[in-house]
């Protein structure tokens, strides 16, 4: 209950932690072992040669959609601002249908190892693969470094290790993961991972709810009385309607845009496992935000704000906390490594992503123009995956102790407006043609990148941080002493004081809060202003890249790629010639 | 059955043109539906948050705003089965007697 302080485990070395994770590590690298010896094709290497079933697949998309920050962030977010958490929450899941409906069928029977092969499919090989592979790096890069310090920061925060430690230990696991066993290894990593997840938050959820015997109502009942009704209705995340649509773009079409999700479509048989693979998926993601918001709602009532917020104050050890209260040791020991694997696998799937557009379409398609041997491919991207691991570990470590957040902003945005836009066009739109794709997928990348900078979330609150801070300390400098005053006078107003009197203080109450007013107003006028005015850029970024996608193929038409789309919708429809 | 067509010849096959033409308005309208869905979700905490701070029963401390949420999670998951039942009933059938046209 939240008035007894429990003396928590959290951030010390906790020996069942480290033996759940090392059993974890000892299987996976077995298993690794054993698909290193069944990786031999480029086939094998990307794709996992096309054996992974749909229900495999679906679990494998949900392990490299559920990150640590969706798991610990998301409960957190719940359990200190309550139900505006869970608005979040809904926003990370609506994006999987649109990859059902549009995505995944044409992905797979046009594609064969990242989605460049499908936007390149008619047009021209070259520039497009240089323009695709760039925004698959960027959104691999900028997501690595986001899920690196999140590493880095739980890891420390769990286990008691080193920032560096930790990431090293991380970027090691992944590396090893990716390099021997490629895409086996890492959908095995990314299914073992999904099923320990969810087992684990369900075990959580049940226990939670066996507290209120077992009813949601009073659940929330018990909350709203320890953090009144608004803990229970939308509150600040949502201030400006603009804001709100252009983050919900983001993250629903960004979803449709990660490179490492729409890879793993390359790894089922055909389409009709594809479609079942998101089908799952969905289920599990969705699944597995409601587990998350319980989680949330839980800890708030049963470890209490002033806990969670006293261990971290982003609320990000709620979920923790609460498996300590409920579970004991074990079972707290058993959920941070689940945690730690749950960040293991997102960034395995990540560098794999960004290994193959490095290999697949930088090395392949642009510098040897199509021609490499399946060994050379695979040999490039095995040095690439160790190139982007060392990377990912050197910014992890370099961005130590920085506010990383807008970072997952950017990379959502990036990916919907640099990869969605052309890869939807290419599959949809006969009058595409190579110069809209190549200027769409830059426009996006540019936009999307610039104007993020230029937001509130970088310009002012990263860029412009000590200006903040300067106004911040000026304005209470004015008011702390005015509510002093408030506050003597108010003292004055002993029961029994006459009417006149009391009215005589209230009007020097109201004096001293006029005479701060203007003061405050004008420290407050030197608070810096963002240039662009939202905090998620994806509504402009995505129009742009739309925009200019279809102004540069209609202005400049190209009759043979319009000639190609009615091969290539055969293929799309019905999948003749479709990859095996 | 006649002889079997070529392929340039199934791209001009009027069932091949109606397989295309169906699969996009199902996908669109679905797409559609899940916008409306999302996005009317966004919209009521952007413009009317009284409505889902109401208490869903007299006496209770839910508010009408968590059910909400957690449908259009749900739902957005039916409509991907929505789609998979079309897609294996209709769809798949679809194309294997346009491949069967085509020889393989």
């Amino acid at each position: 209950m939240p008035t007894t302080a429990p003396q928590t485990m959290i951030g010390q070395a906790n020996p069942t932690a480290i033996m759940f994770f090392v059993a974890f590590v000892i299987s996976t690298l077995l298993i690794t072992w054993w698909a290193a010896k069944r990786t031999r094709t480029t086939k094998d290497f990307y794709a996992a040669g096309r054996s992974v079933t749909g229900f495999q697949n679906g679990l494998a998309l949900a392990g490299d959609y559920m990150s640590a920050a969706s798991f610990l962030g998301i409960a957190g977010l719940v359990s200190t601002k309550g139900y505006d958490g869970l608005i979040y929450s809904v926003g990370w899941l609506v994006g999987w249908p649109i990859i059902m409906f549009l995505i995944s069928e044409p992905l797979r029977n046009l594609g064969k190892y990242t989605f460049a092969d499908v936007v390149s499919y008619r047009l021209n090989q070259r520039p497009i693969r240089a323009a695709a592979a760039a925004g698959s790096l960027v959104v691999v890069i900028t997501y690595l470094i986001a899920q690196m310090v999140g590493a880095g920061t739980l890891i420390k925060l769990m286990f008691g290790l080193p920032f560096e430690i930790a990431i090293g230990v991380t970027g090691t696991l992944m590396i090893s993961y990716v390099l021997f066993g490629g895409m086996i290894a890492t959908t095995w990593v990314q299914i073992i991972k999904a099923a320990l997840l969810l087992g684990g938050a369900t075990i959580l959820v049940l226990l939670t709810l066996n507290k209120f015997s077992f009813s949601y109502g009073d659940l929330f009942g018990q909350a709203e009385k320890l953090y009144t009704n608004k803990f229970l209705e939308p509150g600040g995340l949502v201030t400006s309607p603009v804001d709100a649509f252009s983050l919900g773009l983001a993250l629903m079409f960004g979803t449709a845009g990660l490179p490492h999700i729409l890879m793993r479509f390359f790894t089922v048989p055909d389409v009709k496992e594809a479609r079942k693979s998101v089908f799952y998926a969905t289920g599990f993601i969705g699944y597995f935000y409601i587990l998350t918001v319980t989680i949330g709602f839980g800890a708030a009532v049963l470890v209490g704000q002033k806990i969670i917020m006293g261990i971290d104050k982003g609320g990000n050890m709620a979920g923790p906390l609460l498996a300590e209260a409920l579970g004991g040791n074990l079972f707290l020991g058993f959920l941070s490594a689940v945690a730690f694997a749950t960040i293991l696998a997102v960034v395995s799937g990540l560098t794999l992503a960004g290994a193959s557009a490095f290999s697949h379409d930088l090395f392949v398609g642009v510098i040897r123009r199509g021609q490499a041997s399946e060994k050379e491919e695979v040999k490039v991207a095995k040095i690439a995956t160790v190139g982007l691991g060392i990377t990912a570990i050197l910014l992890g470590i370099l961005f130590k102790g920085q506010n990383v957040a807008f970072l997952v902003g950017l990379t959502f945005a990036i990916a919907a407006s640099a990869n969605f836009p052309a890869l939807l066009m290419s599959i949809m739109w006969k009058k595409f043609t190579t110069a809209g794709a190549v200027l769409s997928i830059y426009s996006g990348l540019i936009v999307a990148t610039v104007l993020l900078i230029l937001s509130p979330t970088v310009w002012v609150d990263i860029v412009h941080k000590s200006d903040v801070q300067a106004v911040e300390k000026a304005v209470k400098a004015i008011e702390e002493p005015m509510k002093a005053k408030v506050a003597d006078l108010e003292k004055q107003k002993a029961p029994g004081l006459d009417a006149a009197k009391i009215a005589e203080i209230d009007a020097s109450i109201a004096a001293e809060k006029k005479a701060a007013e203007p003061m405050v107003k004008e420290a407050r006028s030197k608070m810096p202003q963002a240039i662009f005015p939202l905090k998620n850029p994806g509504i402009y970024s995505m129009a742009a890249a739309f925009l200019i996608g279809i102004l540069a193929s209609l202005l400049a038409p190209d009759k043979e790629a319009e000639k190609k789309f009615e091969g290539e919708k055969l293929r799309e429809y019905i999948g003749v010639g479709a990859e095996e | 059955m006649s002889s079997k067509k070529t392929a340039r010849e199934i791209i001009e096959d009027p069932d091949f043109k109606a397989l295309v033409s169906k699969k996009n308005t199902f996908s669109i309208i679905l797409t559609i539906l899940e916008l409306v869905l999302y996005f009317g979700f966004v919209g009521l905490i952007a413009y009317n948050k009284p409505f889902l701070a109401q208490k869903l029963s007299a006496g209770g401390a839910t508010t009408i705003g968590i059910p909400i949420a957690v449908m259009t999670i749900m739902i957005s998951w039916v409509l991907t089965a929505v789609y998979i039942f079309w897609a294996n009933a209709s769809y798949d059938n679809d194309v294997k007697k346009l491949k069967d046209k085509m020889g393989g």
